[in-house]
């Protein structure tokens, strides 16, 4: 057997090393293990001490006789009582996973250390010399061994542990390689402490976790190559007891009394398990320990429901959100959405406008159905063509899918399955929302990269996502988008990762499609130049609410909410040339964080006493103009323009 | 890819080399007479001397390394100890057992394993853990008690399967699977498991990318998601996986094909130990290497084929 690659733990930090053994002690799966390989170990250390028979003597009287209160695990088929052989027999299986294990700390521990440490052609030669022992057939070695060293368990375990070393050789020597980088171990190298100290002191400290739970994984796997060698009478020669040699004995008359493989079996199986699980749970609290500390949650507080005399979602929109609320799973949900509502009209671009973390991606997952797995709608409405599909399942939710409402993404190279060609990709789309399959739906797939204006689109359409620009791979995930002509297209922030004439591009081809199709589009960004080029309305979001809602021409000239006015500010475009970019003081609150009252107080120059007292309601401006200010006649007056 | 397999062929000579260079070196190091301890205590004499010329040890050891290596080169690996005759004879009639069961294995592991992680990944809940709970008691069974106990069932209390003994493929394919059945079982647990935990791993990475995100959107059909977008992606690290698994059940034949009796590589690398019959061992350990970097090769072109950016590269 060998030993499968584990992924390096992530590294924990320094302070969080210790009370590791203490952190295992107190997690329930740990202290269970641990008290099990505790006992186990005391067990057969002293067999000699404690054990009810002698290993070897025989009670022919009492042969095969099962459990019973004499023999609690039953007699092999000479009478020997079996508990007797299988603590007797723990003592070499021990011995040997500690013999190996040890073997292994010795080698990997200075080798990987120095590789991570010093780098260079050292790190070179020994992870050359590691890849290659990678693929060594272990066992074979291990019988060369056991034939040279007449049957040497001992030497077979040292060999076990040298050639197992790469894996932990590896783990170690990542380690070492971060911990290098590390301000503290250059600061200690700078006050004159010797390589070997710094080693010893700093490095070897961070890889504590990662040995233990390599370790712990490897005397697993050791266990069960010891027991199979000895089941192989390859070890201690019979008549003493080894576990490998109880299977090996039951094998022999299992015809006749089934029992006798229990005992070994399970023996050597609930510790090949302790060990293993060992690793896990050190792993476990690692990460744990290394995670930050989790924020404070403080008690749930939602703001009230907004929209002021338009509580009922508009019959003739196409679509129409209503105290929409988004809240994780679990026993502390955590509210992300919270009573969101705005309205798209068929035809129309609506800008979703915010920092990240206001929330805009969410209510446009919200809108698709594409929660993510831990998060659901807790109340309000969703309401698309006339029809709610706030909780339609996932099968309902297909049938608008592609046909009537769609989304392109971000990342556009992230949008494409890097395993397929681009015409593959859209065929697919196209055999879902055409019932389409081969040839036409492929001549179909080339139509739509034609309409995205694509140049050669036969040529495209052979390629894989990776061969392809960022700009073109945007065209590809719109041609998916528009395949099965959506009266809606979801597009979160679409061109945010490309080049700024690229941009420019892709904007001016989904307006042309949109009027082509008469789609609308909720348009998730961040940037009001895009808003400016291609938005009919704005939709303003801060900390998980809606805070201003305008059609696009009002906003730039006359924002109706503290925040609004900010992100205008703070935005390049309206910055000249020499002059500092006014940001934002502070940052969009965690949903854990959320205040009562307004959620943009502490970051606003207007905000007064009165503006953190409780929730703020949505006020109706004007015509098409909501605002969640209480100073918003202030900030319309134009005292506060600037 | 070219330059991935150059890489993985440069570096299998001195695999061969560094499993070879070892036995000899420790031969030589290991303190008393080899010859006696091969023969036993009461080897006479006249036996140790005549083994000593038969293994050469009245050379030094890197010459009769220097000996070995230069017969590999022509195909002659030596003769046994125990029985004469050539090694390479002896083991090309049992290489093919040991292939079939571990390509059996390999099989199974990648298909059967990748199937309980997808499956547990995608539903999650409880079934996740019932095949969490079976991964774990597949890693901590050791194989050969398991085939024992599959002796026991499905042998000998139900009689499904023959207990012992193997059927080539050409001489009747039926028989050759079914005397493969229980052994390929024992052997694969280990691999089903290792295999199934990557999958998951692997799936659950991939459901939560933007691209299966963009599908389901645009209204592909949850089953071609999964079938095809989710398995092609999940497959790629599970291949890697599928290489470390092949290594692993080649050692385990040395556990499992005793207890079934399979004529195989394993089973004779069991007897040539118990006999101290190291010309054998060097040459099944030969024979396991050139197999290991054999899949090793396998994994990779399958890696290269999977993955677009690698095949293009």
């Amino acid at each position: 057997m060998t030993t499968l690659p584990e992924p390096a733990p992530r590294p924990a930090a320094n302070a969080a090393n210790t009370g590791l053994v203490r952190s295992v002690l107190r997690s329930p799966r740990g202290a269970i293990v641990v008290a099990f390989l505790v006992v186990l170990i005391l067990a057969c250390a002293l067999a000699p001490l404690i054990a009810p028979y002698d290993p070897l003597a025989q009670h022919l009287s009492a042969v095969r006789s099962g459990p019973s209160g004499g023999y609690w695990l039953g007699t092999d088929s000479l009478g020997r009582d079996l508990l007797s052989r299988l603590l007797h027999g723990g003592r070499s299986s021990l011995l040997g996973v500690l013999e190996a294990v040890v073997t292994l700390l010795i080698v990997a521990l200075p080798t990987g250390l120095l590789a991570g440490y010093l780098g260079g052609t050292f790190d070179r030669i020994a992870m050359r010399v590691a890849e290659v022992v990678m693929s060594v057939p272990v066992v074979i070695i291990l019988l060369a061994v056991l034939s040279i060293f007449n049957h040497s368990m001992t030497s077979a375990m040292i060999a076990f542990g040298v050639l197992g070393s790469s894996g932990l050789m590896r783990v170690i020597r990542g380690a070492a390689l971060t911990a290098r980088e590390e301000l503290y171990v250059t600061a200690a190298e700078l006050m004159g402490l010797s390589r070997l100290q710094v080693v010893v002191r700093h490095v070897l400290p961070r890889c504590r976790g990662a040995i233990i739970i390599q370790a712990s994984l490897f005397a697993a796997v050791t266990l069960g190559v010891q027991t199979g060698l000895t089941f192989l009478s390859l070890g201690p020669p019979p008549p003493a007891a080894t576990w490998g040699g109880m299977v090996a004995d039951a094998a022999s008359v299992f015809n006749q009394d089934a029992w006798m493989l229990v005992p070994p079996g399970a023996t050597i199986a609930l510790t090949v398990l302790a060990f293993g699980l060992l690793g896990d749970v050190v792993r476990d609290v690692s990460a744990e320990k290394y995670a930050a500390a989790p924020a404070s949650r403080r008690k749930r507080r939602t703001g009230t429901p907004e929209t002021a005399g338009r509580p009922e979602p508009a019959t003739d929109m196409l679509l129409s959100v209503r105290d929409l609320s988004v809240a994780t799973d679990g026993e502390r949900p955590l509210t992300l959405l919270d009573a969101v509502g705005f309205d798209i009209a068929a035809g129309e671009t609506v800008g979703l406008v915010g920092e990240s973390g206001s929330g805009k991606t969410m209510t446009a997952r919200a809108v698709i159905g594409l929660l993510p797995g831990n998060c659901q709608i807790t109340s309000g409405r969703v309401v698309f063509d006339g029809s709610p599909v706030q909780d339609l399942d996932q099968r309902a939710f297909r049938k608008l899918r592609g046909r009537r409402i769609a989304m392109i993404s971000q990342e556009p190279m992230a949008a494409l399955d890097p395993s397929f060609r681009i015409g593959s990709l859209v065929a697919e789309v196209v055999r879902a929302v055409d019932g389409i399959k081969g040839k036409a739906a492929h001549a179909r797939a080339i139509e739509l990269l034609r309409m995205v204006e694509i140049p050669d689109p036969e040529a495209v359409a052979r390629r894989f996502p990776h061969q392809i620009s960022g700009g073109m791979a945007q065209r590809v995930a719109i041609a998916m988008a528009i395949a099965g002509r959506p009266e809606l297209l979801i597009a979160d922030e679409p061109t945010t990762a490309l080049d700024v004439t690229v941009q420019a591009e892709i904007l001016d081809l989904l307006r042309s499609l949109q009027q082509q199709n008469n789609m609308a589009i909720l348009l998730v960004t961040h940037d009001w130049g895009v808003v400016a080029d291609v938005c009919t309305k704005v939709v303003v979001m801060y900390a998980g609410q809606v805070v201003e809602t305008a059609p696009a021409g009002a906003v730039f000239d006359r924002p109706a909410h503290p925040y609004t006015r900010a992100l205008l500010l703070s935005s390049p475009e309206n910055t000249h040339i020499g002059e500092r970019i006014q940001a934002i003081p502070g940052s969009v609150p965690t949903p854990q964080r959320w205040p009562a009252g307004c959620r943009f107080a502490s970051r606003c120059d207007l905000a007064q006493p009165g503006c953190t007292e409780g929730a703020i309601p949505v006020k109706d401006i004007s015509e098409g103009r909501l605002s969640r200010c209480l100073r918003v006649d202030t900030l319309l007056g134009g005292e506060a323009r600037r | 890819m070219l330059k991935l397999l150059a890489h993985r062929v440069a570096l299998s000579i001195p695999l061969v080399l560094l499993v070879s260079v070892v036995v000899f070196a420790l031969e030589s190091l290991v303190p008393g007479d080899p010859a006696r301890t091969i023969l036993g205590e009461n080897a006479t004499p006249e036996g140790i001397a005549a083994l000593h010329q038969q293994m050469g040890l009245d050379q030094p050891w890197l010459e009769r390394y220097w000996h070995w290596l230069s017969g590999l080169f022509h195909g002659d690996l030596g003769a046994s100890l125990f029985t004469g005759d050539a090694v390479t004879s002896e083991l090309n009639a049992r290489l093919g057992v040991t292939v079939s069961l571990v390509l059996c294995c390999v099989l199974v592991s990648a298909v059967a394993g990748t199937a309980l992680g997808m499956f547990s990944a995608i539903r999650g809940g409880p079934a996740a853990r019932v095949v969490d709970v079976l991964s774990l008691t597949g890693l901590a069974l050791p194989n050969f008690w398991v085939a024992i106990v599959l002796v026991a069932l499905f042998a000998v209390k139900i009689r499904l399967f023959p207990a012992t003994g193997y059927v080539p493929l050409a001489e009747s394919p039926g028989h050759w699977l079914r005397s493969l059945v229980l052994p390929v079982i024992a052997l694969s647990l280990f691999g089903v498991t290792a295999v199934a935990k990557q999958a998951r791993d692997a799936t659950l990475e991939v459901q939560d990318t933007d691209y299966i995100r963009v599908l389901r959107g645009n209204g592909v059909a949850e089953s071609r998601i999964v079938l095809k977008h989710m398995l092609r992606n999940a497959a790629i690290p599970v291949v890697t996986v599928l290489g470390v698994v092949a290594v692993s059940m080649l050692s385990g034949t040395v556990f499992v094909e005793g207890v079934f009796v399979l004529p195989g590589l394993g089973s004779l690398a069991t007897q040539a130990t118990t006999d101290h019959d190291l010309p054998v061992i060097l040459g099944i350990g030969v024979y396991f290497t050139v197999v290991v970097i054999i899949l090793n090769l396998l994994v990779d072109l399958a890696y290269g084929m999977l993955n677009p950016k690698v095949r293009a590269s």
